[in-house]
């Protein structure tokens, strides 16, 4: 675990580095830096928590099921 | 098989792609003609083919290992990896064509890459309608482990190497550049391989599910 921890956390130590490029194409810089984007993200990822929190309940009545026989 | 059961990788899966929905979203991606901001599709749309990818080669497996033991389990468990790789068939292609609405200027513009992806998704189909139409059991399951892997190498075929050859709006095909160029943008190899690697692994869990369902229907259908 600790080396997974260690892992990520050199893997995200990345994202800091960025070189910026512009071949005049626009951007939707304005709704990043309004914010409003994580909104989005917000909901995408509540969606998404929510559908993998039903898996893994799925996964545990399936569990059960094979126990009793 | 004890490591469909397991919980600890389930855990990593969710986690790897949950990471993508921020990284994936948010982080800088280099800024490009006509792409814009759906280069970020690339997490999300090319993935679910990884994951139809790594259950379609593992129903291939079962199908070979069925062919050699005969064990009625290996071909439960080629059905169910067929079932779910084709739901994230079905996702690749419908995101594909939203994708492609937005770049390409039509849901179908009948592309080399779009038309043998569908011909490929019918065989595949097909694959389910053999299954069903074959009511002796052993006959069905070894008529469809042999389908099933001559299917694969067409589907490969089909979608991966065909396309290539011809002129292709799809990146990747006819001297288009591949997303291989973008993935040189270190930045999005951070949202991208995770996102590979976690749907394959969900691809992977829902068929597990699948499969331990089918095996107790199974438990239960038979004549004691």
């Amino acid at each position: 675990m600790k080396k997974l921890t260690f892992l990520l956390l050199l893997l995200l130590s990345y994202t800091g580095v960025f070189a910026q490029s512009n071949l005049g194409v626009t951007m939707d810089d304005t709704l990043q830096s309004s914010g409003k984007i994580y909104v989005v993200v917000a909901i995408i990822a509540i969606i998404f928590v929510g559908l993998a929190l039903y898996l893994f309940s799925i996964d545990r009545r399936l569990k059960k099921i094979e126990n009793e026989k | 098989m004890k490591f469909i059961y397991q919980t600890w990788w389930k855990v990593i899966a969710v986690l790897l792609v949950f990471s993508t929905l921020f990284t994936g979203l948010l982080l800088h991606v280099p800024a490009l003609p006509v792409l814009h901001e759906t280069i970020r599709n690339l997490y999300f749309h090319v993935p679910m083919w990884m994951g139809m990818l790594t259950v379609f080669v593992l129903s291939v497996y079962f199908s070979i290992k069925y062919l050699r033991n005969g064990r009625e389990e290996d071909d439960l468990a080629a059905v169910e990896c067929v079932n779910t790789g084709l739901l994230f068939y079905a996702m690749g292609l419908v995101t594909g064509m939203i994708w492609a609405k937005y770049t390409w200027g039509q849901f179908w513009s009948g592309d080399p890459k779009q038309n043998s992806a569908a011909i490929a998704f019918l065989l595949y189909c097909a694959y389910l309608i053999l299954r069903n139409s074959i009511d002796e059991e052993q006959k069905r399951a070894k008529i469809s482990a042999i389908y099933n892997i001559f299917a694969f190498p067409i589907m490969i075929v089909l979608i991966f190497i065909l396309p290539r050859m011809t002129d292709s709006l799809h990146p990747g095909s006819g001297g288009n550049p591949a997303f291989g160029k973008y993935d040189l943008d270190n930045g999005m190899k951070i949202a991208f391989y995770p996102a590979m690697l976690g749907w394959s692994f969900i691809a992977l869990w829902i068929a597990t599910i699948r499969y331990r369902i089918r095996l107790i229907e199974n438990k239960k259908n038979a004549i004691n």
